[in-house]
């Protein structure tokens, strides 16, 4: 068999199995193209989660009872822990952690823009919970299914995850509705300042996302952008009446033909100049990314150190004995 | 797993995927919280602020280093540290509040704030007791490491002990913070033979954190009058007591770690007076003002 | 960057962790981490995978020390037997202008 005999019916043993919705494990045959559109996508996700941290941990240090300074770091602890799970997965792709996390603070690599946004107030750790986890959820579910085994079986247990902290975000916004005059007004501010971010969380519109089909065809992306924010919208609107605030976007209403709720278009502009680097907080996040992982080069070193001098220890010792 | 199971969570449901655990409303909830025959509330209160404070002031410390430490696995283990201390503050401070009310700062009429956070959030500097150990900037992996081997290994030996208080409470607590503090004195001693060891970089900076902490451990041997005096009771212990044994096990981590106890000059206290007693370093009202500041900015503020 | 650069710069090896969640079921695979040697991998996974109690006990094993079969996943770049499960680094161009998620 020619090299390119094998290589098709390889490709076709891939697509079989991307076929009937089985999922590729790491040592099977891929197509260059999937792998790496895969590392690309486990890894913006895991920079995501672990620049994700910022945002909340800001306020780590402020949180005003005990019991929500104990869930807030619960969370952030969490999101260190999403990223390394799905580090993981990228790994069995051939791609190490240090790799990763180079490309990332060289801004080789995307993070989710959401996390260039800063949070101006207590009320944004809510927000955060209610609304940005919210999408993320959204986006993720149907990752479970996706057709590479590592990255599902590692969403399956974010997904579980993330469930919590959107239902924390939101009972965090439901005690502070039911406080004070100035809590009422400080999470309708914070509202007011996500919503659209959040919308943006789901990508381009449809017909400006050149990867979507692609990506769809390989099973790694199961639903559209569009689809996605929608299904958002709807799920998030009667939350919000719930809550007792007014999403920032008089074209929410509810379309009795299309089943769905309408709404305006967000500013993609914005986003696209957020994506290119340019949002509030995007060299702040990658500085703090970076210094973190510079003045932690001594400890990490020190370990691998002490590591093999162990190990010599005993090797010594066996060859003794 | 499908499209609709992880909605499911986001109203009610259970709290067991929490860390932590999200239902803190009441922490001592159908704990007896009667004081025992023959002990002066004042005094308890006193006590379990002194221990209380110093699970408070050092999670604070460490979750600092949340997004900021060596690793990502790092990061997880130090945030449970933080979460385990914070949980015992939590613990200590309600007990406080329920041996003597009036250690409680007053809010305005109706402000829904549970004594113990008013306790953390809206006490002053001059009423916190932690010793002034635990309050020094984070500064780098070896300081917070050196900090919280000393902190660690003197608080497992004195709850050890304080398991068998003649406070119901104290006892329960204590017994709890024992299996915590067992794991968080492990995790930091192993770091100090790591770092003691590893390379010519990672000994100059454990040397050096061990300078900046040592002139401040003195002051965990030293017995303060409402120790003396619950220790005398039965309820509390006497860190005189607990002294020896916390000298032995540092010293065969550092022996371990190939480091020598450092000869330094200890800070001294002001009239006599130090953490305990309220009188504290400058780092402690820093972290006070950005600590309390969400909290007293909203007295009434529901959370 | 060069793959030199990234990947082999002191990078703590990778190891696989096994957890067995309760007594009378088997240890299963949960994932993986980083750790400079097998008792730090240990006290990892413990902060790591079983932080909520999932965990009875943990098993961890260097993920360059696993040699897997598996007669279903098509691999030719391998020999049958004996290839590991960890691939060692290798360089991946990453397009920069992706605005995905």
């Amino acid at each position: 068999m020619t090299q390119v005999e094998q290589e098709r019916e390889l490709q076709a043993q891939f697509d079989a199995v991307v076929a009937r919705h089985d999922r590729i494990e790491p040592r099977d045959w891929m197509p260059e193209g999937y792998r790496k559109t895969l590392v690309r996508q486990i890894a913006q996700h895991a920079h995501s989660e672990i620049i994700g941290m910022q945002p909340e941990g800001n306020w780590i240090t402020r949180a005003p009872s005990l019991r929500r300074k104990a869930t807030l770091l619960a969370k952030v602890q969490d999101e260190a822990g999403h990223g390394l799970y799905l580090y993981s997965a990228c790994e069995t792709l051939g791609v190490s952690r240090a790799e990763l996390t180079e490309l990332l603070i060289e801004g080789k690599q995307k993070y989710s823009s959401i996390f260039n946004y800063p949070t101006l107030s207590y009320a944004d750790v809510g927000t955060i919970g209610w609304l940005v986890d919210g999408a993320a959820i959204a986006n993720q579910v149907p990752l479970c299914r996706t057709s590479y085994g590592p990255y599902g079986r590692a969403m399956i247990r974010i997904c579980k995850e993330e469930s919590f902290h959107q239902r924390q975000g939101f009972e965090l916004l439901m005690t502070m509705m039911r406080g004070t005059d100035a809590q009422r007004a400080m999470v309708q501010e914070s509202v007011d300042r996500f919503w659209w971010p959040a919308l943006m969380m789901f990508g381009p519109p449809d017909d400006a996302s050149p990867n979507t089909a692609q990506s769809m065809a390989w099973g790694i992306k199961r639903d559209t952008n569009d689809e996605l924010r929608q299904k958002f919208v709807d799920m998030t609107v009667p939350q919000a009446e719930r809550l007792g605030v007014t999403l920032p976007d008089p074209a929410i209403a509810w379309n009795a033909e299309r089943g769905h709720y309408d709404f305006g278009e967000p500013d993609w502009e914005e986003f696209a100049a957020v994506v290119r680097g340019e949002g509030p907080c995007n060299a702040q996040r990658i500085a703090h990314r970076r210094r973190a992982h510079e003045e932690g080069a001594w400890v990490r070193e020190a370990a691998s150190a002490f590591a093999a001098q162990q190990a010599a220890a005993q090797q010594a010792q066996e060859v003794s004995a | 797993m499908n499209d609709d199971s992880v909605y499911d969570g986001l109203l009610g449901g259970d709290d067991s995927q929490w860390a932590f655990g999200t239902d803190f409303e009441d922490p001592l909830a159908g704990v007896d919280t009667t004081l025992p025959e023959g002990v002066d509330g004042a005094a308890l209160a006193a006590y379990c602020l002194m221990l209380g404070d110093d699970a408070l002031v050092l999670s604070h410390r460490l979750s600092e280093w949340c997004s900021n430490a060596p690793d990502l696995e790092e990061d997880i283990a130090l945030a449970n540290v933080a979460l385990d201390l914070l949980g015992q503050a939590r613990l200590l401070l309600a007990r406080a509040a329920a041996a003597d009310p009036s250690v409680v700062p007053v809010l305005p009429e109706g402000s829904p704030v549970p004594p113990e956070d008013a306790l953390a959030f809206f006490r002053d500097q001059d009423a916190f007791r932690n010793v002034r150990l635990v309050e020094g900037d984070r500064g780098d992996f070896a300081v917070t490491t050196v900090r919280l081997l000393v902190a660690s290994t003197w608080r497992l030996a004195l709850m050890q002990r304080l398991a068998t208080s003649r406070d119901a409470v104290l006892s329960a607590i204590a017994a709890k913070a024992v299996k915590e503090l067992a794991y968080h004195r492990d995790h930091a001693a192993r770091w100090v033979v790591t770092l003691g060891s590893g390379t010519e970089e990672s000994r100059r900076r454990t040397e050096a954190a061990l300078a900046t902490v040592w002139p401040l451990r003195w002051e965990l041997d030293r017995t303060h009058e409402v120790e003396r005096t619950l220790a005398a009771d039965g309820v509390a212990v006497d860190p005189a007591d607990v002294a020896a044994e916390v000298d032995v096990l540092l010293d065969q981590v550092l022996a371990a770690a190939g480091l020598e106890v450092p000869e330094v000059k200890r800070t001294g206290g002001l009239g006599g007076r130090t953490g305990r007693d309220g009188v504290h370093t400058e780092a402690l009202g820093k972290v006070l003002a950005e600590m309390q500041s969400v909290a007293r900015a909203h007295p009434a503020g529901r959370w | 960057m060069s793959a030199a650069a990234g990947g082999v710069r002191g990078e703590w090896p990778l190891w696989e962790v096994f957890v067995r969640g309760k007594r009378g079921l088997n240890h299963v695979h949960v994932g993986s981490l980083h750790a400079a040697d097998a008792e730090m991998a240990v006290r990892n996974a413990r902060d790591v995978y079983t932080r909520r109690n999932e965990g009875v006990s943990i098993w961890v094993v260097k993920a360059s020390d696993v040699t897997a079969s598996s007669p279903d996943e098509k691999d030719p770049l391998f020999a049958p037997a004996g290839d590991k499960v960890y691939r060692h680094p290798t360089f991946y161009d990453v397009p920069a202008d992706v605005p995905h998620m």
